[in-house]
């Protein structure tokens, strides 16, 4: 059993983030994982990456290969439209339909979400009214996370949860608290 | 014990593990989360190691050096142009070599994800006549730091550890080894052995030459050398360093059918490859970085084997490798997949806003539109970005330190207004010493140091001149009346162009000080800050 996941973003939307508490939900599960993420210079305002493997067998490249992932978890929609050569043919793409526009020849919104949907399957989230309704703007990575996390068959949703706990525990239990809600609410998304 | 850890951290957890006394460190990407690792070991388990950072690679290896005099065991880390900066102490230490045992980290970036160049550091290595590992996983690299420090003690010479960007920013899970004790305090006594004089130095270098046969069989032995060959005859055999052993091993999930050498450690295992030659018709050099292993082995092999790579054309000549491109080298067909997408646009970074870098342009830029043959040289670091739209106002990003020397060097040569950007961080890495030869000859330029009190790129080091720039200025001789602070925020516009148009007319050297906190550490103060009265509440 293998899952192949690509991230993407924009520097700041918390894609890190998304990548780490599935890396630690898989550590707790006692699988092997690859994860590999880019720092410096990329995170300041530009597309960012992320990929990470998680498998019961030993995992070979940190990278994954062309045709390959099977979910692409976008914060972005342009920025998850992007990867769409790693998918594999029944691989899922779930983002945020929410564009982050800051640049000037940003594509037309229409035409990107109708690329997207050339895609075998597709979930489009509006992370971002999701949030405002729910008083959680600052935790839309883990609605989206929390979407998501019905196309991880390799992690169990408990322990999603239990590593959002670990990792912000030294955040206080409000920060908690609306991130496991942020998870509930995303994974429970129509 | 298992711990899911960076690429970087498993080094530093690593060196940890085998008795490390001090990490000696410039930020640098993708090397940096190494020395930031020990930072936070320390400060959770009081661990006694150094671990401040360095003002520059240099004085960083000359650190580790007294350690290693001292009998201690001492990590350098750097990214690969950091090596260029501490070349020269490098270089000398394997003519001194070491008491307490040396790892010199060094992090390399196919690609340039966050660099000016490609080097490949594994030339150092060979120029130094060291020996050299570089890891193909993260436990790889853990378990690497142990036998690095150990070889080093055996052999009284540095180990150069060579990591790249995607191994140093990947995670997997690493397990550790119980921890060794430190090296006591027993510095070198009674020999003349690191006073590099000529005569000692010949001397010196003799026996380094004299132990590269030991060198040799190490790596030839090495139990991160790994060489399978089935008995017979085949068309393609392939060596693959590092971390590209896994690309190739992705390529065949049922097992790699030819005979590869896994190769983890250098100088290149001679004996291994002549077995393999005998073998193949042709063996391809997988190596991320510079074709290092192609360009020795294409001369010490019998010619009837055909040596391809890099260098040949079956693989890029630059760039940072993966599965696939390994596929299409090897003939196999890549998985089917769908085409790029149309509607996406280039998202370069830029800098954030309310960054004070941001009015340090916008001002240079109002003022020079009055200089149609301004020149403006730039320098290392987020204010990189200020050669990106909106802005575009550089002409040149060098080296750190490049920006004072380099406009010195046009006005000498008669550019006018010669205008010179550098940051707090680089400024103390390697700028003063050029200021010194500005000051000297009161070169008719302009030098910005845009001050954010932190080394901002790499994540928020702290910056080793913080508080003390004005100081530094005057002590290098840089007159006060052309010495002046200004508050980089778009309601100060005028007063900062007008300070900026002044210093411009006046034909002697300036330096001007924009003053503001890097927006992205005042963020994270003010969450520290507001967490910490939320807990004593």
């Amino acid at each position: 059993m293998k899952t192949d996941i690509v991230l993407a973003g924009v520097g700041g939307q918390g894609i890190l983030s998304i990548a780490t508490v599935i890396g630690q939900a898989a550590f707790k599960e006692g699988l092997y994982i690859k994860q590999a993420e880019v720092h410096g210079m990329s995170q300041r305002g530009g597309y960012v990456q992320a990929t990470l493997r998680i498998s019961d067998k030993p995992i070979a490249s940190d990278l994954i290969s062309l045709g390959q992932a099977d979910v692409i978890i976008g914060m972005e929609p342009m920025e998850a439209l992007r990867n769409r050569e790693m998918l594999s043919e029944n691989g899922w793409i779930i983002t945020s339909s929410n564009p982050l526009v800051n640049i000037k020849d940003y594509p037309e919104l229409e035409d990107i979400y109708r690329e997207l949907r050339e895609s075998k399957n597709v979930i489009l989230i509006d992370t971002n009214m999701i949030g405002s309704e729910n008083k959680m703007v600052k935790a839309v990575n883990m609605i989206l996370l929390g979407a998501a996390s019905r196309a991880l068959s390799c992690v169990s949703f408990e322990n999603i949860c239990d590593s959002v706990k670990t990792i912000f525990a030294s955040k206080g239990e409000a920060v908690i608290d609306m991130n496991i809600r942020a998870l509930e609410i995303g994974r429970n998304c129509k | 014990m298992r711990k899911l850890l960076l690429g970087d951290e498993a080094i530093a957890q690593g060196a940890i593990d085998a008795g490390l006394s001090g990490v000696y460190a410039y930020p640098g990407t993708p090397s940096t989360e190494i020395t930031e690792y020990i930072q936070g070991y320390c400060a959770a388990t009081g661990a006694k190691l150094h671990n401040h950072w360095c003002t520059n690679e240099k004085t960083a290896m000359e650190a580790a050096l007294g350690m290693s005099f001292a009998g201690k065991r001492a990590l350098v880390c750097m990214k690969h142009v950091g090596m260029n900066v501490a070349a020269d102490p490098f270089v000398n230490s394997s003519i001194t070599g070491v008491n307490g045992g040396i790892v010199v980290l060094v992090a390399d970036d196919p690609l340039m994800y966050s660099s000016q160049d490609e080097q490949d550091t594994r030339f150092y290595g060979k120029f130094a006549m060291l020996p050299i590992l570089e890891p193909s996983t993260q436990q790889e690299a853990y378990d690497m730091m142990s036998y690095a420090y150990n070889m080093s003690e055996s052999l009284k010479l540095p180990v150069l550890m060579r990591t790249v960007t995607r191994l140093a920013h990947s995670r997997a899970v690493i397990e550790m080894q119980p921890q060794r004790e430190q090296n006591s305090l027993n510095p070198v006594n009674g020999t003349r052995d690191w006073v590099l004089l000529p005569a000692i130095a010949r001397r010196r270098y003799a026996g380094l030459i004299e132990r590269q046969p030991e060198i040799r069989k190490l790596a030839e032995e090495s139990p991160f050398n790994m060489f399978k060959a089935p008995a017979k005859r085949f068309q393609i055999g392939a060596v693959a360093c590092g971390n590209t052993y896994n690309y190739l091993s992705e390529c065949y999930p049922d097992g790699i059918p030819f005979p590869v050498l896994k190769l983890s450690q250098y100088p290149v295992p001679q004996g291994t490859v002549r077995t393999m030659a005998e073998q193949c018709d042709s063996i391809m050099i997988i190596e991320d970085g510079q074709p290092f292993v192609e360009e020795q082995l294409a001369g010490i092999l019998p010619t009837e084997c055909r040596i391809i790579g890099r260098l040949t054309g079956e693989l890029p000549r630059q760039g940072e490798l993966n599965p696939d491109i390994i596929r299409v080298a090897l003939g196999l067909d890549i998985l089917p997949h769908a085409d790029v997408a149309q509607h996406v646009a280039n998202r370069p970074p830029s800098l954030c806003q309310g960054c004070g870098h941001r009015s340090v342009y916008e001002a240079i830029n109002l003022v020079l539109k009055d200089y149609k043959d301004a020149k403006v040289f730039g320098d290392i670091g987020c204010y990189t970005l200020g050669a990106l739209p909106p802005y575009q106002a550089l002409d040149s990003t060098v080296d750190m330190g490049a920006s004072i020397t380099m406009a010195k060097g046009a006005a000498d040569a008669g550019v006018f207004p010669a205008v010179a950007i550098i940051g707090d961080s680089t400024f103390t890495h390697s700028g003063m010493t050029g200021l010194l030869d500005a000051v000297n000859e009161n070169a008719p330029i302009t030098v910005i140091i845009s001050d954010n009190l932190t080394t901002a790129m790499t994540g928020g080091q702290d910056s080793a001149g913080t508080n003390k720039f004005e100081a530094i200025c005057r002590g290098l001789g840089v007159d006060s009346e052309h010495l002046k602070v200004v508050v980089p925020l778009p309601q100060n516009m005028e007063e900062i162009t007008r300070t900026l148009r002044e210093e411009i007319e006046y034909k002697g050297l300036s330096v001007i000080i924009p003053r503001r906190e890097c927006i992205q550490t005042l963020t994270r103060k003010a969450k520290q800050k507001a967490k910490n009265q939320g807990n004593e509440n």
